[in-house]
């Protein structure tokens, strides 16, 4: 028995979960179809969703960014410490911007043109990081930010959308662009799956690592800036532990930790079945803590069971021939 | 210099830089801290210490494999909620009887970890970073968030941390940190020594190479995840005994210390090289700095930043210092082959 192709792709799974749990929401509350509802949905994790577009891109490139909360913190702080020590906030904001970039750049020079382990950079990269921004803000909370930032964050500007939704669904189309259909996106399949191949085909290797962990870093700090836009004030410890749903949101749409493969089809999928888990949970009174198990879970039988699938297969085979 | 790199490897020689950087780090803190020298200071480092070199002792071990072990924080966690629980409940119950409950069930997660790893065939990050959520999600739900409080537990168990094991001068060696330098010396020879031991360094090595030759690949990767496991478990009991009170949140993060001893301890993050040695010394490295950048007030909001940066550093050096070092080694070991040859010819 061979499935048609389409049939066993990964996103074919991911769409029917999706289905399926969609359906179940549907069937358990009357109030899921909302507008409001919808927004909501999306709006309370808005900014891990953005910094997974980019993480997609850096693991398929055989690489990691622990570090990218760190950064959401960082960029964060530094807006707020500036903009309490007198700038301008739109200044503040650039700043912070720079700051994500910059730490960005520290990551992909040690991982590219010293050549670390991303994994053991970027982890330095979460502890050191998360410390800049705790010396910049120490044990305060900073709030009073300009009437017009704490809307982007809170307020619907584009019919029903906030800002950081449009964002979203703007850079999920530049996102899909760059890595489907442009040679930047060709050339972060291609080390992903053999980096040595690459370097001897004359692919500048440093460079584009490098390019893809500025993105990454000030991609982080955008979306930090926008977590504190919808906060309405900045702690040091903001986004403490957001890598593991990022990194959770993007292995579970099929991309290889490996590097290599996968595609943003996927990555789309799974934001969309995670987001709608969540909401369905959080409709059915079930805490947040029961909802991270139950993706953490989802996460390790997403990889067992096609495994088992493949194992069953072989077997069956064998036994034919 | 050849008698020098007949005796000792460039990892050895990594292990010594380790070692004299910490002696420098505790005589630059010394002379900027008053009352600095005394077994005060050493005691608090090593009780923190202790804790994270047993639980570093495990994730070694599934380094070594090519593996990483996240779920390292919620495990200690979970058993030293479950085993304050129960003691709390059974306040007759034996020591013994207690410590064997939170290692038990440090295994049993460890062996769940090492199932989807070994025959699940599951990347272990992805394993482990599914586990980390869904054993804190076990500890929230079923302590349905209450505290395990000090006023709850035996006398035996506050006491504990302050056991003295043996007296040294007038340093008093606690027997928690007697207990995790027990535990790495054991590991160390284990490693060295035994051959189940060395399977961890050849699968490490060379994965493929190790299923040729006939390794039980898959038993090593496992059997590793489950020591992982089994240390965590008792680094949870002695969490218990330090802090005496355990809420749903203890050990959070603990992961990011181990992974980061271990690292700046020398372990190769992708497998084959490194030691339970170097692992402890990692965290003593860390924890000295933790313990005195906190004397020292200047703002305990630098200790992350500093941490972070010397991690970096312990990785570079690593990859640039240590490459070279084992090239020369190599270049020695292919002098002696060439100039040994033309007497074999003869």
């Amino acid at each position: 028995m061979t499935l048609p192709p389409f049939l066993r792709r990964w996103e074919t799974l991911l769409l029917a979960m999706l289905v399926l749990i969609a359906g179940a929401n549907m069937a358990a509350t009357p109030f899921y179809l909302g507008v409001g509802n919808i927004v909501n949905l999306f709006q309370l994790e808005i900014e891990k969703i953005i910094v997974a577009l980019m993480m997609t891109l850096i693991i398929i490139n055989g690489e990691i960014d622990l570090s990218v909360a760190s950064v959401m913190g960082l960029a964060a702080c530094v807006a707020a410490y500036l903009f309490h020590a007198g700038w301008p906030m739109p200044v503040a904001l650039l700043a912070a911007l720079a700051s994500g970039a910059l730490a960005g750049a520290i990551n992909g020079f040690w991982t590219a043109y010293v050549g670390l382990p991303s994994l053991a950079v970027t982890l330095a990269g979460l502890i050191g990081y998360r410390g800049i921004a705790r010396i910049l803000v120490e044990d305060r909370a900073y709030g009073g930010f300009p009437d017009w930032f704490n809307a982007l964050g809170q307020q619907p500007q584009f019919g029903p959308l906030t800002v950081s939704i449009v964002i979203f669904v703007v850079m999920f189309a530049i996102m899909a662009v760059v890595l489907h259909r442009s040679i930047l996106g060709r050339l972060v399949y291609v080390m992903g799956n053999n980096l040595q191949a690459a370097r001897y085909s004359g692919v500048r290797v440093k460079r584009v690592k490098l390019l893809l962990f500025i993105a990454s870093g000030a991609i982080a700090a955008l979306a930090g800036l926008l977590y504190a836009a919808r906060l309405g004030s900045v702690r040091g410890d903001m986004a403490v532990g957001f890598e593991l749903d990022i990194i959770t949101i993007v292995l579970l749409g099929g991309v290889s930790i490996f590097g290599g493969s996968g595609n943003l089809l996927g990555v789309g999928l799974s934001i969309l079945v995670i987001l709608n888990l969540r909401n369905g949970m959080g409709l059915a009174d079930i805490t947040g803590n029961t909802q991270t198990s139950v993706i953490g879970a989802l996460l390790i039988l997403s990889v067992l069971l096609p495994n088992m699938a493949q194992a069953v297969h072989t077997k069956w085979k064998g036994r034919e021939t | 210099m050849r008698w020098l790199q007949r005796h000792i490897r460039p990892e050895q020689v990594r292990e010594f830089s380790l070692l004299l950087l910490i002696v420098l780090a505790v005589l630059i803190f010394g002379s900027l801290i008053d009352g600095y020298y005394t077994s005060r200071t050493f005691n608090r480092i090593a009780a923190s210490v202790a804790i994270i070199t047993v639980v570093a002792v495990g994730q070694t071990l599934v380094v070594l494999t090519r593996g990483i072990d996240l779920s390292v924080g919620s495990i200690v966690g979970c058993t030293a909620y479950f085993a304050g629980a129960m003691i709390a409940a059974h306040k007759g119950m034996s020591p013994i009887l207690a410590v064997l409950i939170a290692v038990a069930l440090g295994t049993l997660m460890g062996a769940i970890n090492g199932v989807l790893v070994a025959f699940g065939r599951v990347p272990p990050i992805i394993v482990t970073l599914g586990s980390l959520a869904i054993f804190r999600g076990i500890l929230i739900d079923y302590s349905g968030a209450k505290t395990v409080t000090t006023d709850s537990l035996p006398s035996w168990l506050i006491d504990l941390p302050r056991l003295t094991f043996v007296t040294i001068g007038n340093l008093d060696i606690r027997a928690m940190f007697a207990l995790a330098v027990a535990i790495v010396v054991l590991f160390q020879l284990g490693t060295s020594f035994l051959n189940a031991g060395r399977q961890f360094y050849a699968m490490g090595s060379n994965p493929d190479a190790a299923h040729l030759i006939g390794l039980p690949t898959r038993r090593i990767q496992f059997s590793a995840f489950v020591l992982s496991g089994a240390l965590s478990g008792l680094a949870g009991f002695m969490f218990l005994a330090r802090f005496g009170s355990i809420t749903v949140e203890a050990a959070r993060g603990l992961e990011l210390q181990v992974v980061a001893a271990v690292v700046v301890g020398g372990v190769n993050i992708f497998g084959g090289s490194g030691t339970v040695v170097g692992a402890m010394l990692g965290a003593i490295m860390i924890g000295t700095l933790e313990q005195s950048l906190f004397r020292l007030q200047i703002s305990e909001f630098w200790r992350d930043a500093i941490l972070g940066l010397l991690i970096l550093l312990a990785v570079a050096s690593d990859a640039v210092i240590l490459d070279r070092l084992r090239a020369l080694w190599a270049r020695t070991d292919l002098k002696l082959v060439s100039t040994a040859a033309p007497e074999a010819e003869r």
